[in-house]
């Protein structure tokens, strides 16, 4: 394998991120930071203000992109964006990311006249399309440019309740077929919109997948069975990813879906994820988000240190927080000193981590 | 006993709901209802809740459980029982978000116990100072699955201090269990990283009370 030592090129983000994803080991590990909320921050602006207008959210991930130096654009505005195409409704918070409002299945009944929305005729999601579209045109193929598209499998935790979906999923299996036909539609035409307009890649977020959500055995017969559905009517690569749930038993069954990512959680080790990952899926994680909010600049480059060791050599992995979202309350200056670690500690080939992997 | 836990817990980890009945009604005939619930149904729950903390078994899993096993209980020892555990006046409540299901699991496997508490929903600051102090409540759960709804327990404890509630307060969601120090820094007495963890806690401040 040629390694930057023989050839010390400097790539682009997309470069380094297509080298990792085949395998190989780019110049750096590429640090998908993905950060939302923040940009709001850099314009100085609410997070309801921010989301209003997709002037806003480009200006935004562009500021951060420079800012703290990922290998990245995330097109994501907040999950519940995708409920209002269905009819509900957001609910802004000042210092969080907007919550959906009141269950649009209100009894189990609902699913039967549910009807998949159009992507086209959502005010919403074509505010995202705009912002793709802006985004492409500023970076056009140097920067991956990432989309966002619940899974089918999760997106109804927020139109019934989480009880209620795991009563249907366990209790209803026939309207759980069916809540699956209207919902799957719908995602495969949201991702597939993203990635017309610009987007590089889906990320695929699926935490009622999780092992930490449901057991193995019913992830086989609905959310995998789901996922390999749909990930091949999406016309580009996808990430699947757990939003901090557990995924270490299923990393295989995950593989099998077709995806080409998994975002993995702080609550497993990069090591072993990495060795079940054999290869046949890149990772990305697993910062701890939560505890990223105090962390000193030490304890960041700690930390980068702790999952680089775990799943950097030989490529195939990604730097990233374990959530799919960086949370507002996380200061700047532990964005700043996650860039300076990767710096630091991630240019190939990683030369320390035999002899030093604290 | 062991062995009526044992199969008590894999018939709830396989959501076999008739080999969970069967055994819990075996039970009965053997012990006060009370004694089946606080030797057989809490021990097997709290089994399935250590097995969630690492991995073991799934939330869908937990959830279920304690649906049924409330189910169950509430049948032999309905909510007016003298056996049942009403003090300390306890409640529990999701605060400013709108995630229902780990409130709804901990009320579960509270109640599948063999306690009783107010259920107060969801709420925001003020209105839970308000009904916990107006409820005399001695155990205040608080469930939350977002960050800024966790850091806002800082509030609610500097509140209820104020208002001079003598009111422990326990903690639990995901954000506390990815920082386990944030419990202690929004003044909470304590965390629980399941349902049947807040069990115990409720069980060690009743012992701390009585």
């Amino acid at each position: 394998m040629s390694t930057p030592a023989d050839n010390p090129v400097i790539m682009n983000s997309m470069q380094r991120t297509l080298a990792t994803l085949g395998q190989q080991e780019p110049d750096r590990v590429p640090l998908f930071l993905l950060t939302t909320m923040h940009g709001a921050k850099e314009l100085d602006m609410s997070i309801e203000e921010y989301y209003s207008r997709a002037e806003n959210v480009i200006e935004g991930q562009m500021r951060l992109l420079k800012k703290y130096r990922g290998d990245c654009i995330y097109g994501f505005f907040y999950a519940s964006i995708e409920i209002e195409a269905w009819g509900g409704t957001t609910l802004y918070l000042p210092d969080g990311p907007p919550l959906c409002g009141a269950p649009i299945i209100k009894r189990p009944e609902d699913i039967d006249t549910l009807k998949t929305p159009s992507v086209k005729e959502a005010p919403c999601l074509s505010r995202v399309l705009e912002t793709i579209r802006g985004l492409k045109a500023k970076v056009e193929d140097s920067v991956p440019i990432i989309g966002v598209a619940i899974s089918p499998f999760s997106l109804p935790v927020m139109m019934m309740g989480f009880d209620h979906y795991i009563e249907l999923i366990y209790e209803q299996p026939e309207r759980f077929a069916r809540l699956m036909q209207v919902t799957e539609a719908f995602t495969v035409e949201w991702a597939n919109a993203q990635l017309e307009a610009g987007a590089t890649a889906i990320c695929y977020f699926d935490p009622v997948s999780s092992t930490t959500n449901i057991p193995r055995d019913l992830y086989l017969k609905t959310g995998q069975a789901v996922a390999k559905r749909v990930i091949s009517q999406i016309n580009g690569p996808t990430a699947t990813h757990m939003a901090s749930g557990r995924c270490l038993p299923i990393m295989s069954d995950i593989a099998d879906t077709g995806t080409a990512v998994v975002g993995v959680s702080a609550l497993e080790e990069m090591d072993e994820l990495k060795a079940a990952a054999n290869k046949r899926v890149s990772l990305l994680g697993n910062l701890n988000g939560v505890e990223m909010r105090r962390w000193t600049p030490q304890q960041a480059e700690a930390a980068v240190k702790h999952a680089i060791a775990g799943a950097g050599c030989g490529g195939g992995f990604i730097l990233g927080d374990n959530h799919g979202e960086i949370p507002w309350q996380v200061p700047e200056e532990v964005l700043l000193a996650i860039g300076d670690a990767v710096e630091r500690w991630g240019r190939y080939p990683l030369d320390w981590v035999d002899s030093d992997s604290s | 006993m062991e062995e009526w836990v044992r199969q008590f817990r894999e018939s709830l980890e396989s959501l076999d709901r008739i080999g969970a009945e069967r055994i819990f009604q075996s039970a009965l005939q053997e012990m006060t209802p009370i004694n089946a619930v606080e030797q057989i149904v809490a021990p097997a729950l709290e089994q399935v809740g250590a097995a969630w903390e690492t991995g073991g078994v799934a939330l869908s899993q937990v959830y279920l459980s304690g649906r049924f096993c409330e189910e169950l209980v509430d049948k032999a020892l309905p909510p007016s029982d003298p056996d049942r555990k009403h003090q300390p006046r306890s409640a529990i409540v999701v605060l400013n978000d709108y995630h229902m299901l780990g409130k709804r699991i901990v009320y579960s496997v509270l109640r599948a116990s063999g306690f009783e508490l107010f259920d107060y929903g969801r709420m925001d600051v003020d209105e839970l100072v308000e009904r916990v102090v107006a409820d005399k409540v001695r155990v205040l759960l608080i469930s939350v699955l977002i960050l800024p709804s966790a850091l806002m327990v800082r509030d609610v404890c500097s509140k209820l201090k104020a208002a001079g509630a003598e009111v422990k307060v326990v903690v639990g969601g995901a954000p506390f269990q990815f920082d386990e120090q944030m419990w202690r820094e929004v003044g909470a007495d304590a965390m629980g990283r399941s349902a049947p963890d807040a069990v115990n806690i409720v069980k060690n401040i009743m012992g701390e009370m009585s």
